[in-house]
């Protein structure tokens, strides 16, 4: 039986972590990710977990410490942001072609520099490409959703990836709200008690991991890792409907909200959608066709299924929290641009650049972009590229 | 109570605004509402202006954004009236709730506000009834009973289970914390 509750997006994470009861945890502490960590020590402390939490140095040695353990076939998680993020980044890489599944949580955190401790995705959309899986999430209930579901994602035989689950730093990691939790012993079965590794360096079969990979064989390695990925589109989307048997709750590779007839859409990553949902629904109360579409998974990206969603829209902004410095604007804009052409042509598609470090995001901000976006389908004159709610 | 009504927190750090927002969430979330409590986090600096913020609604909350035009604002330390635009984008109708000993009126013409003004002082109430400067339970009871958002009765049950919990190891804390509220209740003044 699902439990009401009302938690912070970090403590609705923890609180996941503790029903996975993963085998090891080795994590350091990042604001504003550090209450991950801190909440699960004290599960730890208290005997309410089995899992081995080991304290490391730095975010390096702690995505160390996760590789070695999720090769020796465990069932492994962690937490960071920002710049810890960026102080994996070497590992990163290194999990994901050793095909360990490992969870990720990030609370999604400006880059430094200049250093600033709040919200946007500089962290994780620079990571885009390391081969990890990255799920977004809007609340703290999506946050949770989420990294449940990694779990089965990663670990999935067709798939064996490590998973991000990604949620706003602050916004949605300090916020307290609603939520409903499953019972431990749901999770549990959901979950399984072990994962099955398919190939570790201890147990009956042990096998050598992570070795010199010469011209010979790296670029057969490669391939098969991004067939491990174009697989994993398939196994979300089961994960997904069997998880929505337990919950009720539907999740795919993005949301649609009220997109049926739209003609100008926005395209968003994480708590902006709901307060976009907002705009979305004061505007449909004034007869506006508008409509929002909320990217859950990332990696892999929904081209196809992007495309198809957005056939029938005259005009869509793209909001990127997170500039490329590509100087052709921001990751999302490129990804979803390049997923319309051919399949969905003849469009308006901009792209806003919006709350960096923080920079909150208001109604009036969102009610500018769907105003922009009429005004460019009446008189076809638009800027492609623009900054939202910044000082020029 | 339909519609949703957003509360902004006006504290120095350490005094327990952020803690006020967060136990007034709670309270509202044990009676079936759709909460939020948030703080905007800064340098946290003790004694350095914060805000925080709540929503409360029958309906489920997606927005995220600060709350820029409250239905009500609460200032836990007066002294911030001097430094702090606290009534920045009140709604109409809206109301301003005061820590202080001072009068409604006197705070009225500090505010230099046409609104509805209440005080409390908590701290008169903290120091006599928990025998040190705790506002944060007195405030809670004022914002309770000013702004409606749960029924006062159904309150007193509640905060009464939460502080039992809470103090499980020290039950004589617990009639003092509730004649703080009860005082709270019936203390706070308005001007409208």
């Amino acid at each position: 039986m699902a439990k009401r509750v009302s938690l912070s997006g970090n403590e609705a994470v923890a609180f996941g972590m503790k029903q996975i009861n993963p085998d090891v945890v080795a994590a350091f502490p990042i604001t504003p990710s550090t209450e991950v960590p801190q909440y699960f020590s004290q599960f730890v402390a208290n005997g309410e977990v089995d899992t081995e939490f080991v304290a490391v140095e730095s975010e390096h040695s702690a995505m160390s410490a996760c590789i070695g353990a999720a090769a020796a076939g465990g069932r492994v998680m962690t937490a960071t942001a920002s710049a810890g993020l960026a102080l994996m980044w070497e590992m990163l890489y290194v999990g994901a072609s050793m095909r360990l599944p490992m969870v990720l949580a990030v609370t999604n955190r400006a880059l430094s520099g200049p250093i600033n401790i709040h919200n946007d995705h500089s962290d994780t959309m620079g990571a885009r490409d390391s081969g990890w899986i990255q799920l977004y999430g809007e609340s703290a209930q999506e946050a949770y959703d989420n990294l449940i579901q990694a779990i089965r994602i990663g670990e999935h035989k067709d798939v064996q990836l490590p998973v991000m689950v990604c949620y706003d730093g602050f916004i949605t990691s300090h916020a307290v709200e609603n939520l409903e939790m499953l019972d431990d012993e749901e999770v549990k079965k959901f979950v399984g008690v072990k994962r099955e590794a398919p190939f570790a360096l201890i147990g009956q079969d042990p096998v050598s991991m992570g070795p010199l990979d010469l011209p010979n064989h790296y670029f057969e390695h490669k391939r098969l890792q991004a067939e491990a990925m174009k697989n994993a589109k398939k196994v979300i989307l089961e994960i997904a409907a069997e998880y929505e048997k337990l919950t009720g709750r539907k999740y795919g590779f993005f949301e649609e909200y009220k997109m049926e007839d739209a003609e100008a859409a926005i395209v968003v990553i994480n708590s902006t959608a709901g307060t976009a949902k907002f705009v979305v629904d004061n505007l449909r109360a004034q007869g506006k066709k508008v409509g929002l579409i909320k990217i859950r998974v990332f990696r892999p990206f929904p081209a196809e299924e992007l495309a198809e969603a957005l056939k029938n829209v005259k005009a869509v902004a793209v909001m990127d929290k997170a500039d490329s410095f590509s100087a052709a604007g921001g990751p999302l804009f490129a990804e979803v641009r390049s997923a319309m052409y051919g399949r969905a042509d003849g469009k308006i598609v901009t792209n806003y650049i919006y709350g960096l470090g923080g920079r909150d995001v208001t109604t009036t901000q969102i009610e500018k972009v769907y105003a922009d976006l009429f005004n460019a389908i009446e008189t076809g004159k638009y800027e492609v590229y623009n900054y939202l709610g910044v000082r020029e | 109570m339909g519609k949703l009504v957003e509360i902004r927190w006006h504290g120095r750090g350490g005094q327990g605004a952020k803690t006020a927002s967060l136990l007034l969430a709670e309270v509202a979330f044990n009676t079936g509402k759709y909460i939020q409590g948030f703080p905007e986090y800064g340098p946290e600096r003790m004694g350095a202006p914060i805000t925080a913020y709540n929503r409360i609604s029958d309906e489920p909350i997606t927005i995220h954004s600060n709350i820029y035009e409250p239905d009500y604002v609460v200032v836990v330390d007066e002294t911030l009236i001097k430094s702090v635009p606290v009534t920045a984008g009140l709604k109409e109708g809206g109301a301003v709730i005061v820590n202080t000993a001072k009068s409604p009126e006197e705070i009225k013409k500090e505010l230099n506000f046409n609104g509805k003004v209440y005080t409390i002082d908590a701290r008169k109430i903290s120091e006599e009834t928990l025998g040190a400067y705790f506002p944060n339970t007195p405030m809670l009871a004022a914002v309770v009973k000013i702004t409606g958002v749960i029924p006062v009765d159904v309150f007193l049950n509640d905060i009464e289970a939460s502080f039992k919990h809470k103090f499980a190891n020290k039950p004589h804390v617990v009639p003092k914390n509730m004649e703080a509220v009860k005082r709270a209740l019936e203390e706070v003044k308005g001007n409208e």
